[in-house]
């Protein structure tokens, strides 16, 4: 009995351990919840939210680029889409073998759509087709009853109407790569199909174009389906660029040319302002946007015009006897010539044992400043060079710009190059020669200019000296700031303008074939032709081959610049073919019908 | 006859029913009530605000075991005496049928299909081990508990049964009987140097062991060591519990609320992870509160065992209220990151019609103690 007794005893003392352990335990659970839902609650309410809410980028539309008058030149295309959703359909194979009869699909895309359908969870979207036109849109949105799970999406893809003509300036968008990722931290180019501007204007302008990301907050289940909206925080749309080009000059341009390759750019003498920039032959922007082929890419590398350079800011060229007006004007403001001071071309002229010729072998005659430059005359700049030397003359050059970039809101724009005794020194480590300082008063030699470089000093010379700064954007007439001036005489710009003038409007000037009169208004300009080849003495002996029957590629550069209207200018031109023939026969014509196109098109600005 | 006891009414076993009912403990019936309220209404939650389906089934399979309660409340805790032996014995011939010829389920054999209810006989043999223990020690003298030999029945009596359970193989089952059973030999007094002996023992064994347990239940250890080691795979259940739990906070998030629980973050949120959902959406308070409640139906039952006469009414009552303890301990600590996940539901509250059924059949017998708690028993 005792030992009964016992037994109970030890039942409830060890019961009692037994509770107390149990309560312990439990106390662990309360300290446990507490440790996680007080202590740690934030850490874990984090984590929560990123199980459920994904965040998604919304696109901001990308900026329209229009020409002066508002006309699209860069677009966005609404770019309709079909698409399956797996869950939607009791069979994918059915839907599509419906579709398949409204909208033919090849094996591969078939094929590709049944493994996407595998590949991704039942509710995802799968792509079938893109780019559908109108009709092909219409038909499917026409059958969509009879088409369980399929789903039409539009999206937005860049267009250039313009295509080929507006490529050099424009550029094109295309797809973000791993560079443009390292360099630009803008989370919108992590967004699949994001394109991003590659070149041209596109490239330069594509922060205002871009605009800013919005945000979409979605709350999504465990397999990442979406629950419902959270937030959305509008993004901003890129911002619309209105160009100060005309697009209706630029068709006109890239008419003119009809193929053949070269450069051309018509600037407002006033503002700087580029209405018309052509290179031509170029490629279609539209190719690029979706990744280039390499068909099409090859063909434009294998192209001996070099479509892909953008010659005028990066096609470096001999101004050639455009030239002849910074040597005029050098000369004049140092006194070596007045107005009238004459010059006697006999057609050629020694210096030591070297002959050099007038591009007329019998000569000119005597003749002043304005008269050379009517006839293009070599012999007068040979002189007038001979006795400034290449300082004076560099000089003159470098104030009108040529030597360095305009600054036009492009990259990749070249320098040119107007030499001088210290830079031969410091790149050949020759020393300059007299002979050089001849040619480069015609401006060949070592002168390389470009064609925007070419059409700013033209539009310098126009506006009586004013430095203005080539743009694409529209000016607004009424920010205009004050122009500076060049430092050059008003009377010396016009003693070349009166040249130019002459050049084209008198009888005997090298351009008085492209003349025009468009109510009163007439051109001035001057004409270049420039040797890619250095014509032999044998060749000179043995009489010239006709330009027409030398290779394309060593035939000369055609170049004229000029001015519209001539007195009181608007509009500059610079025009360059690329082993055209002469500057007279066909740069000339060109610029002629291009200034006559922008004064037409003057009075119908529809702003 | 001098006296008659009976008269007293201390000792007569044959109450009448009425006496039987005026005895029976309401507030033990309404926390239990309570808990099985507090599974439908998570239940409800858990099916996204659906009634039908979870929360109705959990309903009615609770009003079928409150009445299976009242039925074995009202047995004669004479019978749980006298079938003590042959409803142990009779548990363990399923088990072993279930081994034999059991349908597999899940990559574990633990049912018997009798087509109206699938059987579980491991579940059986929870509250069948505490009836055969309790009947054991009953009779048995604290001398020889103490000894190797009057303890070695009792053992064989748990280790067989918890053997077949592990060949199902059901680990969480098997541990649980076997903590039960240990719980038992020590509130009868087996000698604490004897727990140290078998867990050194154990601890040399451990390594032994690990090769014959499944991958899966590797994989669950390992995880339960270092949830983060492999968070998109076996380490994910544990790390969802834990963000939802964290989520919570003070007050939750709110009846239906629960993000990670609604969004599917959260796996098993009907059954084992359902203690999760409940502290997601009300709080540290509404897991507290649970907790709580547990506590209040332990220490009843406790103050049950304290009023009984009969040592087999004790200890029958101190193994089955050890035997939910377990249920709602490993259950919760294992949803807490505490414990690995070994698959054991929250009685009353997971979804799951074995568990409830056993539970409240325990409760039932429970009941029935205290009712006959001045019942003498005798020695037998």
């Amino acid at each position: 009995m005792n030992r009964d007794n016992d037994k109970g005893k030890t039942l409830i003392s060890r019961t009692l351990i037994w509770m107390g352990i149990q309560f312990f335990l439990l106390l662990v659970i309360v300290f446990r919840l507490y440790y996680l839902q007080i202590y740690q609650a934030d850490k874990f309410a984090t984590m929560a939210d990123e199980n459920r809410i994904s965040t998604r980028l919304l696109i901001p539309p990308r900026g329209e680029i229009v020409d002066r008058n508002g006309k699209i030149l860069a677009g966005n295309r609404q770019n309709f889409q079909v698409m399956i959703v797996a869950e939607q359909t009791t069979s994918v194979d059915e839907t599509l073998a419906r579709l398949d009869k409204i909208l033919p699909l090849s094996d591969d895309e078939k094929a590709r759509v049944i493994e996407d359908v595998k590949r991704f969870r039942s509710f995802v979207p799968i792509k079938i087709k893109d780019r559908l036109s109108w009709d092909e849109m219409s038909r499917v949105l026409l059958a969509m009853p009879d088409l369980p799970g399929i789903v039409i999406d539009d999206g937005l893809s860049r267009y250039y109407p313009y295509g080929e003509q507006t490529a050099p300036l424009l550029g094109y968008v295309a797809a973000v790569s791993e560079e443009d990722l390292q360099k630009d931290k803008d989370s919108l180019l992590e967004v699949p199909g994001f394109k991003i501007g590659k070149a041209g204007l596109e490239k330069q302008f594509e922060h205002r174009l871009r605009g800013t990301g919005g945000n979409l907050k979605l709350e999504v289940n465990a397999l990442g389906r979406v629950m419902k909206e959270i937030e959305r925080v509008d993004g901003v749309p890129g911002e619309k660029l209105q160009l100060s080009l005309d697009v209706r000059l630029q068709q006109k341009a890239f008419e003119l040319y009809n193929g053949e390759s070269g450069a051309a750019v018509v600037v407002d003498v006033r503002t700087g302002e580029i209405l018309a920039f052509l290179s031509t032959p170029s490629y279609n922007s539209n190719d690029f946007v979706d990744g280039v082929s390499s068909k099409i890419y090859n063909a434009l590398l294998a192209d001996e015009r070099s479509p892909l350079l953008n010659k005028a800011i990066a096609g470096q060229y001999s101004p050639g006897s455009t030239f002849k007006m910074m040597v005029a004007l050098a000369a004049l403001e140092d006194g070596i010539i007045t107005k009238d001071t004459k010059v006697y071309c006999s057609g050629r002229m020694q210096l030591g044992n070297q002959f050099f010729h007038c591009w007329k072998h019998q000569g000119h005659g005597p003749l002043n400043v304005v008269e050379a430059l009517q006839h293009s005359c070599d012999i007068f700049f040979y002189e007038v060079a001979q006795k400034l030397g290449i300082e004076k003359i560099a000089a003159m050059a470098r104030r009108f710009g040529l030597g360095s970039v305009t600054g036009v809101e492009l990259a990749g724009e070249k320098n040119g190059l107007i030499p001088d005794k210290e830079w031969k020194m410091r790149t050949r480590g020759e020393v300059w020669h007299t002979g050089e300082t001849l040619i480069a008063g015609i401006g060949q030699s070592y002168i390389m200019t470009t064609p925007v470089q070419l059409a700013m000093m033209t539009a310098k010379i126009a506006n009586g000296g004013y430095d203005i700064k080539p743009t694409f954007l529209k000016v607004d007439k009424d920010k205009q700031t004050k122009k500076k001036r060049l430092p050059v005489f008003r009377e010396y710009l016009d003693v070349a303008r009166e040249g130019m003038c002459a050049v084209v409007n008198r009888p005997g000037g090298t351009a008085y074939m492209s003349r025009f009169n468009l109510d009163g208004q007439s051109m001035c300009g001057k004409t270049g032709t420039t040797q890619v080849r250095r014509i032999t003495m044998k060749e000179r002996q043995s009489g010239l081959i006709d330009q027409e029957d030398m290779p394309w590629k060593y035939r000369n550069h055609a170049l004229f610049v000029g001015y519209a209207p001539a007195d009181n200018p608007r509009y500059a031109a610079a025009v360059l073919v690329e082993h055209g023939g002469g500057g007279s026969s066909v740069a000339a014509p060109i610029a002629s019908r291009l200034l006559q196109e922008a004064l037409i098109l003057e009075g119908t600005d529809e702003k | 006859m001098m006296y008659k006891p009976y008269k007293l009414g201390l000792h007569n076993p044959n109450l009448t029913l009425k006496e039987k009912i005026q005895r029976l403990n309401f507030s033990y019936f309404f926390l239990i009530s309570l808990l099985a309220a507090v599974g439908v209404m998570m239940l409800y939650s858990a099916a996204n605000g659906r009634w039908d389906g979870w929360a109705m089934n959990h309903a009615v399979r609770f009003a079928f075991g409150l009445a299976v309660m009242l039925v074995v409340s009202l047995f004669n805790i004479k019978l749980f005496l006298r079938y003590a032996y042959p409803f142990y014995f009779a548990t363990l011939v399923l088990l072993i049928i279930v081994e034999v010829a059991g349908h597999t389920g899940m990559g574990a054999t633990r049912w018997i299909d009798l087509k109206i209810i699938k059987l579980q006989p491991s579940e059986l043999m929870k509250i069948a081990l505490v009836a055969a223990l309790a009947r054991y020690f009953h009779t048995t003298t604290l001398q020889n508990i103490e000894t190797l030999r009057g303890i070695l029945p009792p053992l064989l009596m748990a280790l067989v049964p918890a053997f077949l359970i592990i060949l199902q193989p059901d680990l969480g089952t098997a541990v649980m009987l076997l903590c039960t059973a240990g719980v038992i030999f020590f509130v009868v007094g087996v000698q604490i140097w004897k727990f140290v002996a078998v867990g050194g023992l154990a601890a040399v064994l451990m390594p032994i062991a690990w090769h014959f347990l499944h991958d899966y239940q590797k994989q669950r250890v390992l995880t339960f060591l270092d949830p983060e080691r492999d968070p998109l795979g076996a380490g994910y259940h544990i790390m969802q519990s834990k963000i939802a739990l964290g989520s919570g906070g003070l007050f939750g998030k709110g009846f239906l609320q629960g993000t990670q629980s609604h969004l599917n973050f959260l796996p098993e949120k009907h059954t084992d992870f359902i203690f999760t959902m409940l502290s997601e959406e009300f709080g540290l308070l509404g897991g507290v509160i649970v907790v709580l409640i547990n506590m209040l139906i332990l220490a009843l039952s406790y103050s049950f065992a304290v009023r009984t006469t009969s040592y087999f009414g004790k200890l029958l009552i101190i193994g089955l209220t050890t035997n939910y303890f377990l249920y709602v301990f490993i259950n919760i600590a294992m949803v807490l990151g505490l414990l690995p996940v070994v698959g054991i539901p929250l009685p009353l509250i997971s979804y799951g019609g074995t568990v409830m059924l056993s539970v409240c059949a325990s409760f039932g017998a429970i009941m029935a103690v205290y009712i006959n708690k001045d019942t003498n028993l005798g020695r037998e």
